[in-house]
């Protein structure tokens, strides 16, 4: 399992009711469903994807995630993931809404725009970072709202959201101490777990 | 809604009559052959939703595939406005035509006959063998005609729950159908829920649209102003309206296809949609040229004609009347204060939903207000929105999207019934 999965999991409460947004092919649910017996329900566009949700015997819906979570009544569930999938939000800042209404909590996890390798890229070419980590060009990528992990705390705070843990790992998914003291600079991928206040 | 025969004939050319399957594919590994229909008598009285009773009634089935041991492995396909119990297979070795739905059922087939027992049946008040109004009356020694009791989808699961009952099932594996066919699967997930372990409703609607009422009228009103109706007592006459039934399924046609699969199917042929249709928008001509008169000019007239000449033949109007009204009322939210969520709120089985891009009779829309219906009600829903030229007659093609989730949705179901079980 990639330790962003595991950190998450750590979050997952038994038998809770789970969303995951963007689940993709829904390794993460099918995992959470078999160790901790969750009721769970992904959103994905993707036909194929769709497809082996269904073969793997998950409950997947066909939802675009930009035209909101209107068909899901508030508190329907424990908790609301959105993996890898904030930054390619038309309004990341309603759905976190939106996740929030409907879940009782939220797990988020972003790559962190705010990472040295962006910063030096973007200072000494004077170009839009492309790399393994952002493989896209600035006009052909479905990543449309990179944020930092400063940005996301000043979100969270905006909002009068409840940060209840904070983690950053690298794109191995592997967390240090320097991470841990630096995670805007070093950290690759930021993992939160948040509620509402 | 549509019908179980003339679907297929979606992807022949108008005039083509129906010797267009290959013999050969009755002996295709993927079909289930020769099939020969049984007809199950109940003497039970039932109680339908107008107040009447049917003292008693026959029920033509067809069945596919073995039910194993555990009697655990039984699908019940529901049919919709015009189909019947021949859902897969062929009545004879000189049958030109499969069953309606034989696309999705055979061995190997989404619905899998080596896994799953298939039961198929006419429902009441239908014309293919099942009490309805060709049937003779027991008070009157004539057919019913417009006597039979009009019967509603509550009813047809209530009758279904008999034969389910007489073949010794306790628990669908699943319960399968596609429009009208889709609202009797959501009837089962209300009424007789611990029957159900899981629910697939295609291109179905939680209750109609005043515009399908429209047209359900215009059909109706069509086969009743018909001269030779005879105030439904054709039969008597040696007659029926044939003007009417036409005029009717010609219309219901129009609203099971899409503007863009009309102008693929007139438009040069029906050769490709993107290269040469563009301009043509489905206007192929009958002979090459205008008559300049009332005549046929244009394919998509003659395919009209022909649909509403074969359906008029070969089903019974009284029965269209009943079907239409069927699914007038059905809306299972009148018992629950207009609240959906609430007649779904008992039950345990798993939904899969599917709907069509281009289906404007149940568009996904429609679908989706049952997605947010059943997730309001807490139950587990798999949806799926599939990209579709073919209208509202795309549930009964083999659109692989369609079919694999299907196949996958159901093979989940054997694993976790069958096998996990035994």
């Amino acid at each position: 399992m990639r330790p962003d999965q595991e950190i998450i999991q750590r979050w997952i409460e038994p038998d809770s009711r789970v969303l995951d947004l963007g689940c993709g092919d829904g390794s993460l649910l099918a995992n959470i469903k078999l160790t901790k017996k969750v009721k769970g329900t992904g959103l994905e566009i993707d036909s194929d994807k769709i497809q082996t949700c269904v073969e793997r015997g998950l409950n997947v819906i066909e939802q675009n995630l930009d035209a909101g979570l209107w068909n899901f009544q508030t508190d329907s569930f424990d908790t609301v993931l959105l993996a890898q999938t904030l930054q390619a939000l038309s309004h990341p800042d309603q759905l976190i809404d939106e996740m929030l209404r409907v879940g009782r909590r939220g797990i988020v996890t972003f790559p962190n725009f705010g990472n040295w390798k962006s910063r030096v890229y973007l200072s000494s070419k004077g170009r839009m970072p492309v790399s393994k980590f952002m493989p896209h060009a600035w006009y052909d990528t479905p990543n449309i709202h990179f944020c930092t992990v400063r940005d996301f705390d000043a979100l969270c705070k905006e909002k009068n959201i409840k940060i209840l843990e904070r983690t950053v790992v690298n794109l191995k998914h592997e967390g240090s101490l320097w991470m841990r003291l630096f995670p805007n600079l070093l950290g690759e991928i930021a993992i939160y777990h948040i509620a509402r206040s | 809604m549509p019908n179980d025969t003339t679907q297929l004939d979606a992807t022949q050319t108008p005039t083509a009559d129906a010797a267009i399957e290959a013999p050969e594919s009755k002996d295709a590994p993927d079909s289930v052959g020769i099939v020969t229909p049984v007809s199950y008598h109940f003497d039970e009285p039932l109680l339908l939703r107008s107040g009447k009773t049917l003292l008693a009634y026959d029920l033509m089935v067809e069945t596919y595939g073995e039910l194993n041991a555990a009697r655990n492995n039984a699908i019940l396909i529901c049919h919709a406005l015009s189909g019947d119990h021949h859902a897969a297979g062929y009545h004879s070795a000189t049958d030109s035509k499969p069953g309606w739905w034989d696309s999705a059922i055979g061995p190997g087939k989404a619905i899998d006959t080596t896994k799953f027992f298939v039961v198929a049946l006419n429902n009441l008040g239908g014309c293919a063998g099942s009490t309805g109004p060709t049937s003779i009356n027991p008070d009157t020694g004539k057919p019913y005609g417009p006597d039979f009791p009009v019967v509603t989808v509550r009813d047809w699961v209530k009758s279904q729950l008999q034969l389910m009952d007489r073949l010794a099932i306790k628990k669908w594996a699943a319960v399968i159908g596609g429009s009208l066919g889709g609202m009797q699967v959501q009837r089962w997930a209300i009424s007789y829920p611990d029957r159900v372990a899981n629910a697939v409703c295609i291109a179905s609607a939680p209750k109609l649209s005043a515009q399908n009422i429209a047209f359900n009228e215009v059909a109706r009103y069509s086969i009743t102003s018909d001269p030779n109706f005879h105030a439904g007592r054709y039969l008597e006459h040696n007659t029926y309206p044939k003007q009417g039934l036409m005029l009717a399924r010609m219309v219901g046609h129009i609203t099971y296809l899409s503007d863009s699969a009309m102008r693929a199917k007139f438009g040069n042929a029906g050769s490709q949609l993107e290269n040469t249709t563009r301009g043509n928008l489905g206007r192929d001509l009958r002979s090459g040229t205008l008559s300049f008169g009332l005549n046929v000019d244009f394919e998509v007239e003659s395919y009209l004609h022909y649909q509403g000449e074969r359906f008029s033949s070969n089903f019974d109007a009284n029965s269209y009347l009943l079907m239409t009204k069927a699914l007038d009322y059905f809306d299972p939210s009148v018992d629950y204060g207009n609240d959906l969520s609430k007649a779904f709120a008992g039950g345990d089985c798993k939904f899969l939903l599917v709907s069509f891009s281009t289906d404007w009779r149940f568009p996904p829309e429609r679908s989706r207000e049952l997605v947010e219906t059943l997730l309001k009600a807490g139950r587990e829903v798999t949806y799926l929105e599939v990209e579709a030229d073919q209208g509202h007659d795309a549930f009964l093609m083999p659109i692989p999207r369609y079919i694999n989730a299907m196949r996958g949705f159901l093979d989940n179901a054997y694993k976790e019934l069958v096998c996990d079980a035994s």
